[in-house]
């Protein structure tokens, strides 16, 4: 069985990133650039499968800038067999995304594919949601738990309130949720051997697909400053407040 | 044209969130319908009808409804999408699972989030676990759009009265099967519906310091409880306690923030809370830059004592 997981490269969670002062976007030139931590759970979940046996191969493709190779190496570190980079400079919104990801998975046929819930930068929470409808496949999103038995997987997904199991005929779309797993560090070792597995570039034109961006960002802001209270001495000092000030007890 | 509000119900009850939505709604159009798509839910139909400034509701009732599985919900939204130019759902866990479903299927982009209507194909969004908020204009004939409650006051629950109009069920061939849910039990309120919140993060050390100094104020104030990320990866409470960008997001009338540091993924989740709390040992400790009051305590030994005060 095949797996598909799809990586996006975004500003490391560690950043905080700086709104411009043109109000045009935020600036991310010359910040550090990561896997989205949710794929890098993705990435994690499909090595794991292979290492079960369940799996056969795992190819890990993304969309983007020249610069998306490194990401696409870290994946291959991390234990992903081959990779596939859809090369392009253009603003890609999730929709774009969808479509480009249909048009590879048409092309290699996987069973699974699995994503990260959503991306840490424009936190849409969207592109599987949008894949798997345009491959008219079943999809849990959320998930906790993945059992991949008997050409349906199991998954646990995390709900408000708790959680929820579903079982999907394959092939399906997965997106993680934060304990999924906990991925692996990459060894130096396995970052050398990743130097050496096959990444292939395309162009989204030779997909033939429309990236043409549906939505236009007319500005960005910084958001409104919440400004700080009081300290209090006690918690005596605490409760009077609450009681006497804010009255909300 | 018109806007269709998905209706966020556990088939006996309508949640809360469907206020909120129905509000944002009502700001991209006067005439605002409610979808209610489940099994057995004439009780959140007819509760869906009371909301005030609905014009109708749509009904739909079948087996396959009843757990809210993306895949027949989404046909279910699509067969009725092109009366409307405003599809809206909650950002719940329910809301985001479908709502994209049905975008790509109209080929339209989806407005994740929305936290304010600019008008009615310009909105408001937070991006970057909320450093940043995006004003974004789509281009799209129809608007797909997952709504942030606390962005958005909730429309009365009562005072409406819209008639009910039942559907036939559209075709969707069974692609996924519900198994089975396991819902936290508790006999505390939902997290974002709560008027007080008691939130634990990492400087509480572990899960049974978690139950041993967190549950006991809670259960004092009446509040829901909570949790930093920082507290779930450590294993102290599970996934659904989460606040932040990546777990709930919420605003109560009181959110008491105990050995939380203030992570920016935390505060994008509670900053719209009315009343911040915080108790933490650092003073430098970012939390205190958003709180109403702070305090700079042991934990260990404030809370037991601020539970106490309160008897």
């Amino acid at each position: 069985m095949k797996i598909l997981v799809a990586v996006k490269r975004v500003v490391d969670y560690n950043v905080k990133v700086r709104v411009k002062s043109d109000n045009s976007g935020v600036d991310i030139a010359n910040v550090k650039m990561s896997m989205n931590p949710f794929d890098e759970i993705a990435v994690e979940e499909a090595v794991r499968l292979k290492e079960a046996g369940v799996a056969t191969e795992v190819v890990v493709v993304t969309a983007g800038v020249t610069q998306c190779q490194e990401t696409l190496r870290t994946a291959l570190a991390i234990g992903a067999d081959r990779a596939i980079l859809v090369e392009t400079d253009a603003d890609l919104q999730p929709l774009a995304v969808a479509k480009i990801l249909k048009a590879l998975s048409d092309k290699e046929q996987a069973q699974i594919i699995i994503l990260g819930k959503q991306a840490i930068d424009d936190d849409s929470n969207q592109t599987g949601q949008m894949l798997a409808s345009l491959l008219d496949i079943p999809q849990a999103t959320f998930a906790s738990k993945v059992v991949v038995a008997d050409g349906k997987v199991t998954v646990t997904r995390e709900v408000d309130g708790g959680l929820e199991t579903i079982a999907l005929n394959l092939p399906a779309v997965i997106t993680t949720d934060l304990r999924l797993n906990e991925p692996r560090y990459v060894t130096l070792p396995n970052i050398m051997k990743a130097k050496k597995k096959s990444l292939d570039i395309v162009k989204p034109e030779e997909l033939g697909v429309d990236i043409a961006p549906r939505l236009k960002t007319i500005k960005v802001e910084e958001p409104p400053k919440r400004s700080a209270g009081v300290m209090v001495a006690d918690v005596a000092a605490l409760v009077d407040k609450l009681k006497n000030e804010a009255k909300v007890i | 044209m018109a806007a269709l509000v998905i209706a966020e119900h556990d088939n006996l009850s309508l949640k809360v969130a469907t206020l909120n939505a129905v509000a944002a709604a009502l700001q991209c159009s006067p005439d605002v319908d409610i979808l209610v798509a489940g099994s057995g839910a004439d009780a959140a139909a007819a509760a869906a009808a009371q909301v005030a400034g609905v014009r109708k509701v749509i009904q739909v009732d079948a087996l396959g409804l009843a757990d809210q599985l993306a895949e027949p919900l989404a046909a279910q939204i699509l067969s009725i999408a092109s009366n409307y130019s405003h599809l809206l759902a909650p950002a719940t866990a329910n809301g985001k699972n479908v709502m994209p479903r049905v975008a790509a299927k109209l080929d339209v982009a989806q407005l994740s989030d929305i936290t304010k209507v600019v008008s009615g194909d310009t909105f408001e969004r937070p991006i970057y676990a909320g450093n940043a908020i995006a004003t974004v204009q789509s281009s799209d004939p129809v608007k797909v759009i997952t709504v942030r409650t606390t962005g958005f006051d909730p429309v009365a629950s009562t005072g409406g009265t819209a008639s009910v109009e039942k559907q036939a069920v559209a075709d969707s061939a069974g692609k996924s099967v519900f198994v089975g849910r396991e819902l936290t039990k508790s006999d505390r309120p939902e997290l974002t519906a709560a008027k007080i919140i008691v939130s634990g993060g990492r400087g509480l050390g572990s899960g049974e310091k978690y139950q041993e100094i967190i549950a006991p104020l809670a259960d004092k104030l009446g509040a829901a409880l909570g949790a930093s990320r920082a507290a779930v990866d450590a294993g102290y409470v599970s996934n659904d306690y989460q606040v932040g960008q990546t777990g709930k997001i919420v605003a109560p009338q009181l959110y008491v923030a105990v050995g939380i540091s203030g992570a920016i993924q935390h505060l994008a989740g509670m900053k719209d809370s009315k009343v911040i709390v915080a108790i933490n040992k650092d003073p430098e400790a970012p939390i205190f830059g958003v709180a109403d009051y702070g305090l700079v305590a042991d934990l260990n030994t404030a809370v037991p004592e601020l539970t106490k005060a309160l008897s």
